[in-house]
């Protein structure tokens, strides 16, 4: 009896084949999440935290199938002067990866980490476990209870390159579950980078601590593949007057969950979220931020475009937690979707929760389709009706993109948005 | 580009105006209705099992499809579960430690006019500003006859915990074609409406606390206007619980026939008690083609004292269905008492070109807790919705805005528009926006595309360059958008929520 209800135990069925270090460094945080997956359960389709994205694909013993698509652009900042660290399909490739070694920061693989004594002891499963209240995320307590690998970077100075996190795909039926745990020193700077579609099942954790006075930033694009599916979470705990700053590029993908946990525990410290998505048909794009201010004088600020066609579905569910005692804090939140066509979809939840009186809290949500007074004024002037169609969607996304402050990154970006208008032209 | 558009702010500069301080502390403060009537009252046995739900049947003289209807209601209650996703907080309701019906002993024989209703009710409605004669205006409306050319009437239905004490105007109402009369006449009287209508708004099975209502409810109004009658005066409800540890669920059902328009207002209080009590109401308003009817609350349950003792639990369903083409509702609402509110007047927009408003100012001081908003669901072609929804915390209190706008696929070039200030006064209170929105098609559009992101920019502008600084300017403009939430009500309910609000909201715009 007790056998067969273990069976269809959904949690059960996606731990099986799967391991849960039971020795190591790392061991403790794992059994730990084990424990917190079994308390809360997968997440299913009633639960008001996923009221618009069906978890069941996500959540699924086997991973569903996705082909491996063959990418004609040039890979994502392939020009730069950057480390590479390669993962295929979830497996570190060592011969593709550059030497894990850089001025300013150590760098280790999770699945070799061995030391007894290991700094990440403090960082791994520990922002994710601090992110399971209010809402538990049972993704990401899997995915620190089962991650079979990852990075861990320990950041003490400024090192002179940025880190590239590549993912490749090349198995219709890979399952990943990578950890990465990053660790800024007082007053460091690092910037990451990625991309790549990774594999057809990606669960991602990255959790990021930031040190008094460290910058963080981050710049990822979810690689090209129609059919591939990813779960990722982003846990940030910034220090006084330190600074975080994520970027994600969505294109293609027939499900993407991407939630960010950030806590700003210091005072005068500043995150910036922002995410530009461009969803074709079988898309469906969820972001989910969760931004709580714990500290006096602090800014965070998250901006979110969609541009949604053919049916294709974007998710926008952002929260601005602001307790009690954070006062002078500013708060700003913008989503955004274009809707290209009728069939397509928007759901939105900006959620505020303020506790305290001495602060600025704006949100905006808006939907719509392209502006016929602009497109009017465009064609006015002479501009065929699909490139000022072009025009109009890629001003729209710039305001994402606008968020990357580095020139060379933001052009390549916005090249890639162009480039997916393009290959839409008929 | 924008067809919806959410816009906040929460947001408490140092120096918030004084006088909105005050006037909050005030509102709070000094409950003015908090005495209570002494009076004989006959109550049904504390609790809740289907023979209440039969002895409050047959005290109301129903037919047998109404006590059917009511136990099958019932039924269902039972295999509910209170709701927990509101962000408030209260101990366990005890649901069989209440009374569910009581009734004054003098209204045991139903009187035939207002002038056998005993004397003890018809003072206590005095008392309350809200006279049982057949006056032209309210009382206490100083210079209100001047305002407009004919001398204003207002019919007012009063409801004394579980039954209706009298209706004015009746009569008069009558020669327009108007029904207005207590729910339990209109059973009696006009079967045929209730049962065509009763439950098609808020299905029995609705949520929780409606389910509940459809089990027990005792009285409330009942108001049909038919086709392509205007309304010849403002209908009203007064809501007063007086009886201790009894359980308030009125229900109140409005049909507006093709073409008519009616004006409807609800005002509600309680005295002040150490209990908490329980009011679960329901409101279904049905409009036809071309129909339009207002619906305005000023909420003023007593809300418990300073440290949360006592106070109304006000657990609300309020719905309108716009099922006829171009048919428009507006809700308005002044949220000042209840120690709870749970309360979401809400819009179908079925009809196409049908319009639904939601203003609602809800304030909410020292231990109350305030969860509200509204729902916009357009169904229809080219419907429009516009949310304006003003939260005032103070105090210990928490103020939450919870709303829904959905644009259905067939909602073709539907428009909503939303606004919800919040204002924070102190630092141990909270202020939350939870709203929803589900846009499922792409030609729908904001009339005022400009208003949504620039009405305020150019009025702004204009301040600015008439030499006024940017603080000002805000505060002028807030002010003034502000005012004209006030301004949608009717109105003799304008001069009690100015008078119960005389807030301003300057300082609430950074």
């Amino acid at each position: 009896m007790a056998e067969a209800a273990l069976k269809t135990d959904p949690v059960a069925a996606i731990l099986e084949g799967r391991e849960v270090l039971a020795t190591g460094w790392s061991a403790a945080a794992r059994s730990d999440a084990l424990a917190r997956l079994q308390a809360s359960g997968l997440p299913e389709r009633r639960d008001e935290y996923w009221k618009f994205t069906r978890p069941d694909t996500l959540t699924q013993a086997q991973a569903p199938q996705a082909a491996v698509m063959a990418d004609d652009e040039a890979p994502l900042f392939d020009e730069m002067d950057r480390l590479q660290i390669v993962f295929v399909d979830g497996v570190f490739d060592a011969e593709a990866s550059d030497d894990l070694a850089l001025e300013g920061i150590s760098i280790e693989r999770l699945a070799t980490a061995n030391s007894d004594l290991h700094w990440a002891r403090d960082v791994y499963g520990v922002l994710e476990k601090r992110g399971q209240d209010p809402v538990s995320r049972p993704l990401a307590a899997l995915n620190t209870a089962t991650a079979t690998d990852g990075i861990l970077i320990h950041v003490t100075g400024k090192p002179s390159k940025p880190v590239n996190l590549i993912y490749n795909h090349k198995s219709d039926s890979s399952d990943a579950t990578l950890h990465h745990c990053i660790k800024l020193d007082a007053g460091a700077e690092l910037t990451v980078l990625e991309n790549g579609p990774a594999a057809a099942r990606l669960n991602k954790v990255m959790e990021v601590e930031i040190a008094d006075g460290a910058s963080f930033n981050h710049i990822r694009a979810q690689g090209r593949n129609h059919e591939r599916r990813a779960a990722t979470h982003l846990f940030a705990r910034l220090g006084t007057e330190s600074e975080f700053k994520s970027f994600t590029l969505t294109m293609n993908g027939v499900l993407t969950r991407n939630e960010a946990v950030i806590e700003l525990t210091g005072d005068d410290a500043k995150a910036h979220i922002a995410g530009a998505c461009v969803g074709d048909g079988d898309f469906h794009h969820d972001d989910t931020v969760f931004i709580t201010h714990d500290a006096v004088n602090c800014e965070s600020r998250q901006v979110f475009k969609k541009v949604l066609r053919n049916g294709a579905i974007g998710v926008f569910q952002g929260k601005i937690l602001v307790k009690a005692g954070a006062q002078k804090t500013d708060g700003y939140q913008i989503s955004q979707s274009l809707l290209l066509d009728g069939d397509s979809q928007f759901l939105a939840k900006p959620e505020l929760e303020i506790y305290a009186d001495d602060v600025a809290c704006s949100h905006g949500s808006t939907s719509g389709a392209i502006d016929e007074d602009a497109l009017f004024y465009l064609r006015s002037r002479g501009v065929p009706h699909a490139d000022a169609t072009d025009m109009l969607t890629l001003s729209f996304l710039a305001e994402a993109v606008e968020e990357i402050e580095a020139n060379d990154l933001r052009e390549e970006i916005l090249d890639r948005l162009t480039g997916w208008l393009g290959r839409r032209r008929g | 580009m924008d067809n919806v558009i959410v816009k906040e702010n929460d947001n408490v500069k140092e120096g918030v105006d004084q006088e909105t301080v005050d006037a909050v502390r005030e509102v709070g403060g000094k409950y003015k209705y908090g005495w209570a009537t002494d009076i004989e009252m006959d109550y049904a046995p504390k609790g809740l099992s289907p023979d209440i739900v039969r002895l409050i049947s047959e005290k109301n003289d129903e037919p047998q499809w109404m006590t059917d209807w009511r136990l099958e209601a019932y039924d269902r209650w039972l295999t509910k579960t209170e709701p927990t996703w509101a962000m408030v907080d209260y101990p366990e309701i005890d649901f069989q430690d209440q009374y569910y019906y009581a009734r004054p002993k003098s209204m045991a024989v139903k009187p035939k006019s207002l002038d056998e209703v005993d004397p003890k009710l018809l003072e206590t409605y005095k008392k309350l500003g809200i006279p049982l004669k057949e006056q032209a205006i309210l009382a206490g409306v100083e210079g209100a006859e001047e305002m407009s050319d004919a001398p204003r009437k207002v019919a007012v239905d009063a409801v004394f915990d579980s039954v209706s004490v009298g209706t004015t105007f009746q009569d008069e109402l009558k020669k327009a074609g108007v029904i207005f009369c207590s729910i339990s006449e209109a059973i009696k009287d006009h079967p045929e409406l209730v049962k065509k209508y009763l439950g098609t708004v808020v299905p029995v099975s609705d949520n929780y606390y409606a389910t509940l209502n459809s089990a027990v409810f005792s009285d409330g109004s009942f108001v049909y206007v038919p086709p392509g009658v205007r309304c010849p005066m403002e209908l009203s409800t007064y809501f007063r619980i007086n009886a201790e540890n009894t359980g308030q669920f009125e229900r109140t059902l409005i049909i507006a026939d093709k073409g008519s328009y009616v004006s409807y207002l609800e005002g509600c209080t309680a005295p002040q008690r150490d209990e908490s009590q329980l009011h679960a109401a329901v409101v279904e308003i049905i409009i036809e083609e071309d129909a339009e009817v207002k619906y305005s609350t000023v909420q003023n349950w007593y809300p418990g004292d300073e440290d949360g003792k006592g106070g109304i639990y006000n657990f609300v369903t309020k719905r309108a269905d716009c099922r006829g083409d171009r048919a428009k509702v507006m809700w308005t609402q002044v949220e000042t008492g209840s120690a709870v509110t749970w309360k979401y007047p809400s819009c179908i927009l079925r009809g196409d070109d049908s319009q639904g408003e939601f203003y609602s100012i809800a304030i909410a001081n020292n231990m109350q807790q305030a969860d509200t908003g509204t729902k916009m669901v357009h169904l229809g072609k080219r419907t429009k919705s516009r949310i304006v929804s003003k939260g005032i915390s103070a105090g210990k209190a928490q103020n939450t805005y919870r709303g829904l706008v959905s644009m259905h696929p067939k909602a073709k070039e539907s428009r909503n528009y939303t606004q919800c200030d919040s204002l924070l006064i102190g630092d141990k209170c909270g202020a939350h926006t939870v709203p929803y929105i589900e846009v499922k098609n792409n030609s729908s559009r904001v009339e005022h595309e400009a208003t949504t992101s620039k009405v305020d920019d150019d009025q702004l502008f204009y301040c600015r360059s008439r030499g006024m600084d940017e603080e000002e300017a805000v505060a002028l403009v807030v002010n003034g958008f502000c005012k004209d939430v006030l301004q949608a009500l009717p109105m003799e309910f304008a001069m009690e929520a100015q008078a119960l609000v005389a807030i301003s909201l300057e300082g609430s715009v950074g």
